[in-house]
Order: C-alpha cells, then structure tokens, then sequence
C-alpha cells in the first residue's frame, strides 16, 4: 500500500498506542500547520482520549515530564513542535535524558521519544527553521532519527515509541509530508542505524538525510537524464547511530562524493561524514569531499533571501557536476 | 508504627549525619575529587517523609542527596563507594556523589542540575497516575524556585493533577534571620516561599525543619491527600543552615558531632552552638524524648556507636573497593534491547 510521510507518522501513533498501554502521548499536535495532514490523527484523538494529556506551552517541563514517566515505566512520546523549540528545551533533553542511563550505572533507561518538525519549511525565519541534528548529534546517549521517506518515517517512529529502550528524536519535517512510499503491512520494523541506499549509481555518491533525500534523489534524475550522470543516493535515515559503514562502501565504489545536509555547514553532519570519509576513504577518493549545506547565516524571512540559502536539487546537481570535473 | 519508634528515629538521623561526616573527612584527605554537599541539619526531613513512603513510590533529588538516599534504605557502603568513585557504587563510580540514584528503591535518576529534577517527578507521577498506584516526591532547595523548570514542573502538576509532592528544602537562611522570623530564600523576591506555588493553585504550606515531630505530621497528611488523589502539593521545610555548609567547601566546625551537645554541652564555636540550641533537628528531637522520657540517654549512646561503627564499615568498603577498569567508561552510554 502507498503511504504518505504524514500518513507513516499518524500510522506510527495510532499502531503503538493501540500495542503497547504504556505509550502515551505528550501533546497532540505533531502535524504543525497542515490542516489536511492534522485530519491524519483525529482517529488517535478519538480513539486515546485518556493516553493523550494536553498541554500548555512548556517545552522544557514536557521534555522533563516524558523523561521522568519514561524512566518509572511509561513510554511516552512528545510533541516538541517546530524544530527550533527543542532548544527551550535542550536542558532537559541533553542533560536529563541522555545521561540518566550512563549516570545510573545502566539502571534506568529512558524510552522517551521527542518529537520535532526540524527544518527550512517557508517562512519560519530564523526561529522557526531549526535544524538541530548536529548539535543533537554531540550529545552521547541520545538517538537521532531523521527519516527522508513515508516508510522510514512510520518504521523509526513505531521502533522508537516500541523498542527503543534509548531516548530518540524524531526529526520530522512538514516539507516531506507528502513524499509517498510503498509500505508492507505487518512488515519486520527497521533495523535502526542503518542508512539504506535509495537509488544505485556508480559514478558518484550523494549523501543526504531528511528533507535532503527527496532533493538528492531529483538531482541524481536530472544528473542521469541530462548528464549521462549514474548517482548513487544514501539516505542516512538515522544522525546518530550514523551508518559510517554503508558510506564508506558507496564512496569506495563510486570514488566521488557529495554531502547534502540541511544544517549550518560548519561542525554539522556534513562535516561528520566528511570526517568519516577522511579517516576510513580517502584512498578511494579521485576528488576533494564537496559539502553542500546551508551557510552560516541564521534563516531569514523573504523568500527570495529564504531561496538563496536552501541547497535545492538544483544545486546539488551543479555540485555533482563540479565533483565529477565538467 | 514501628518505623516511628524514637530509636528509629534517632538511629535514621544518625546514620545521616555520621555519614556526611566522614564524607567530609575523605574529603580533607582527598580520598575523591569533586565537589560535594552534605545533608547535615536536615536530617529529619528526609527521615519523617521518606516513612510515609512505599515500595511502589518514586524519590527525585539533588546535589544534596546522600540523606534522601540513606533515609529511603540506601545502603552506606555501596553509597560511600560510589562518592569515592568506586567499582563497589551504585553506578559502578559513573554517578559520584552527585547523581546517586538506585532505581530499586525507587529512585530511578538523580538531578544535580538546578530544578532538572522537578519535571522529571511531574513525570513520574503522570507515571503513577496511568498505572494506579504510587507517588512521586521530590527534593529540592530554594533555589529551584529560580529556575523556569520549577514552574513548568509545577504548572504541569496542577494541570494534570499527578501525585506529586514537592518538597523544598530552604537551607538558605542563616540563624540570624531565623531568630528574626524571617524565611525568605536568600535571593528569590517572593517574600514567602509558598506564595508562588500557591499562585498556581497548587496547595501549599510551610512546616519547621527543625522540628520531627511537625514535619512527621505534615508529611503524614500531605502523603496521604496526594495518594488519595488530591493533586500535587508543595511544602517549604524552613531549615537553618548548618555552620559547617556555609564554606564553599562543608567542613566539620568542630570536629564530629558529639552526642554531649543534646545534652547540655556545648562545642568551642559559638556559631554553632547556636545552631545546635536552636536549629538542630537531631539535638531538638533527642532533648524532646529524653524531657519525656521515651528513650533513655543510655540507649542513645548504644544506637550512636552502632551507626558509627556501620559507616566506619562503609568507608572501609569504599577505600578498599577498587577503581572501576578503564574500559568501563565505555560502557551504559546505551541501553540494550527490550527484554
């Protein structure tokens, strides 16, 4: 069946809630601004009145709330909102529930899932766009999930909220809301901290996450169809644990690489696979690594500034092009 | 109650502040290396709440945990390992003394952030709340008011009505002011403490922390209305500062505690000799029960020596406990799969 990246993460919700009593949800919101995809969960509202628990606005005290009724029992999963709100509640989030399992020796663990609708979604200037994997990704301890098809987006979400015996973030992103892939009924949940190659190519490899896999995947079309280009795209699927193993793989097949990310380029994921690629490839390498992320500046509002800053497919095309020296 | 027997009482308290003294003693022979805080003048506190407690309950705390912990049933030895960084710890010497936790008595994860651990209770308590049973308490000093995380904590307690209680510790106050009346925290604005959670609607009092017998009826009913359903409540326990917590680093003013001072004497520095007459709930408590009689001086001096000799067994079980092997420090950063 064809599901809709908003469909896998209502489906995700509705499946757990109905598998497992001690998932609960922390907020209702999840869809952000998209009336149509906000109808995907009038079925969970109707159907788990007493599991789901309004809120008021508290980022930092729902994180905390999730984390202490994770760590007596409960597998609670948080709506965080836009990706920039995280930050409200960072403390929580980096300090509490990425540390209690270590600082306790291995006693308690903390299934809280934290729920964030990262990105560059329009108009979010620079407090609605957060991108914040890679800060995200500094702090041991917390599982990064940052899906970039409908099928990920309901396999990560349903692990998480049922396996994950880890605190997860979520990165969802309403720009992929209505990416669709085929999902298997009943099919085996994902084996988490594996990037998945998305289309095979052998001239080079592009890799990306999130928002940036849709982007990469249309730039390697125009690559083949105009270029005569064969791309190969990894879609990381998860920032932490990273899967250094299938990106050395692709770029000591195909030689040549780009990195496509939608955080600030400096100290993000791209500089991290960049780092991988240095240590673990560098002998495949028959040209320089080239990142394409969006420069440090923070997001701002017009569109046609907004515009300047995106890595499009459109450039991840040109850089293709650059990297393979035409 | 056989828990609120005098010489329970008595032996809880003193295995607190006995512990917290050689705390203080490896510490000056630089047996750990970390800050530290000790619960010393507090004692009753951790002592009378933790008797209104259950199995099935949940205890967060702070920085100041070694009383919360020892009064809950944490064991002395395994305590000690862990503040001197030891394989014999709870955390296998990952925790120290700030964060110690012991999730089988219920305290799944200790909060050495400021208010870090007041949402974390919120939470244990919607916990408690789904599953039918149980309650979540919460320890903190005053200056948890000072942070955000008090107030989404609180106000997300009220709003979905958890069994939660939280219990500030204000230690901030100096005996001066105490002799004035006045119990503001030292820097918060609000001129009480309870003014703010009740600004809430969350219900709040203020009880002695000086005093067992108050703070044992308060957290009596206060347990009891929170476990019948009542919501979240908050109690201030005005406590005086200990003499020796007012250095950056605890010291012993002079020397360990004697059991003399209950009973008439009085140690060489004045200051806390005042704290002793006035604030100190173990010295309070032991002058009380001898006025009336229910347990003799005799038998007092017998629980000391017995509490004393368990936490010289516990130092002995931290110091020869060894250091965790390095390749530890790799390991519990993850959980492992669902069992």
């Amino acid at each position: 069946m064809k599901i809709t990246f908003a469909q896998g993460v209502a489906m995700a919700l509705s499946e757990a809630l109905a598998s497992d009593p001690n998932v609960l949800m922390i907020g209702s919101g999840f869809m952000g601004l998209s009336p149509s995809a906000r109808d995907l969960l009038n079925p969970v509202l109707r159907d788990y009145p007493e599991r789901i628990f309004v809120t008021p606005i508290s980022e930092l005290g729902l994180a905390g709330a999730a984390i202490g009724a994770a760590a007596c029992g409960q597998r609670p999963v948080v709506d965080l909102g836009t990706g920039s709100f995280i930050l409200e509640a960072f403390a929580q989030v980096a300090n509490e529930a990425a540390n209690i399992h270590y600082m306790t020796g291995g006693q308690t663990s903390v299934p809280a899932t934290f729920y964030s609708l990262a990105g560059i979604r329009g108009a979010g200037a620079a407090q609605h766009s957060g991108r914040m994997q890679a800060m995200l990704g500094q702090v041991p301890g917390l599982q990064v999930l940052a899906p970039g098809a409908a099928d990920d987006a309901y396999g990560l979400l349903k692990w998480a909220l049922l396996e994950s015996q880890n605190p997860s973030v979520f990165l969802s992103h309403s720009l992929l809301f209505d990416e669709t892939s085929e999902i298997v009924a009943g099919a085996a949940m994902l084996p988490v901290g594996k990037a998945r190659i998305r289309r095979e190519g052998t001239d080079l490899s592009i890799i990306a996450s999130s928002i940036m896999v849709a982007r990469a995947l249309a730039a390697a079309d125009t690559l083949e169809r105009e270029h005569g280009v064969s791309a190969e795209v990894v879609d990381l699927r998860t920032i932490v644990p990273l899967d250094r193993e299938t990106i050395v793989k692709s770029v000591a097949k195909t030689g040549r690489v780009v990195i496509a990310d939608e955080c600030p380029l400096s100290f993000g994921v791209a500089a991290e696979v960049a780092a991988t690629l240095a240590e673990r490839a560098l002998s495949h390498l028959k040209a320089p690594v080239l990142r394409l992320a969006v420069p440090d500046v923070p997001i701002p509002y017009s569109p046609p500034l907004e515009a300047e800053l995106i890595v499009t497919a459109e450039k991840i095309a040109a850089g293709a092009l650059r990297v393979l020296g035409r | 109650m056989q828990r609120q027997d005098p010489a329970e009482r008595v032996a809880a308290m003193l295995r607190i502040r006995r512990f917290e003294e050689q705390c203080i003693r490896l510490a000056n022979e630089k047996r750990f290396p970390g800050h530290f805080h000790v619960y010393i003048g507090q004692e009753a506190t951790a002592v009378t709440a933790c008797e209104q407690l259950r199995a099935e309950d949940f205890i967060f705390s702070t920085w100041r945990n070694h009383g919360h912990l020892l009064a809950r049933g944490a064991a002395p030895d395994r305590m000690m390992a862990e503040i001197l960084g030891k394989s014999g710890g709870y955390a296998r010497g990952k925790s120290g003394t700030l964060h110690i936790a012991v999730k089988g008595l219920g305290v799944p994860a200790t909060s050495a952030l400021v208010g870090g651990a007041l949402p974390l209770a919120t939470g244990a308590g919607l916990a408690c709340k789904r599953r039918g049973a149980g309650i979540s308490v919460v320890f903190f000093g005053d200056a948890a008011l000072e942070e955000g995380a008090f107030y989404e904590a609180m106000i997300l307690a009220q709003v979905w009505q958890v069994p939660t209680l939280f219990i500030c510790e204000n230690n901030s106050i100096p005996p001066e002011q105490r002799k004035r009346g006045q119990f503001t925290s030292s820097t918060l604005p609000a001129a009480r403490l309870m003014d703010v959670p009740q600004s809430l609607q969350v219900k709040a009092e203020a009880v002695d922390g000086g005093d067992l017998e108050a703070l044992s009826e308060c957290f009596a009913r206060l347990v009891a209305e929170v476990r019948g359903g009542g919501g979240p409540r908050f109690v201030e326990v005005r406590c005086t500062r200990w003499t020796g917590s007012f250095p950056l680093w605890p010291e012993l003013p002079s020397g360990d505690w004697q059991l003399d001072w209950a009973f008439g004497g009085k140690p060489e520095r004045a200051d806390l000799a005042t704290w002793i007459e006035q604030s100190d709930p173990l010295a309070l408590y032991l002058k009380k029960i001898a006025a009336a009689k229910s347990l003799e001086r005799s038998k007092v001096t017998a629980i000391d020596q017995r509490v004393k000799a368990e936490i010289a067994q516990a130092v002995r079980f931290a110091l020869e406990s060894p250091y965790p092997a390095a390749r530890e420090a790799y390991e519990n950063v993850w959980a492992g799969a669902k069992q």
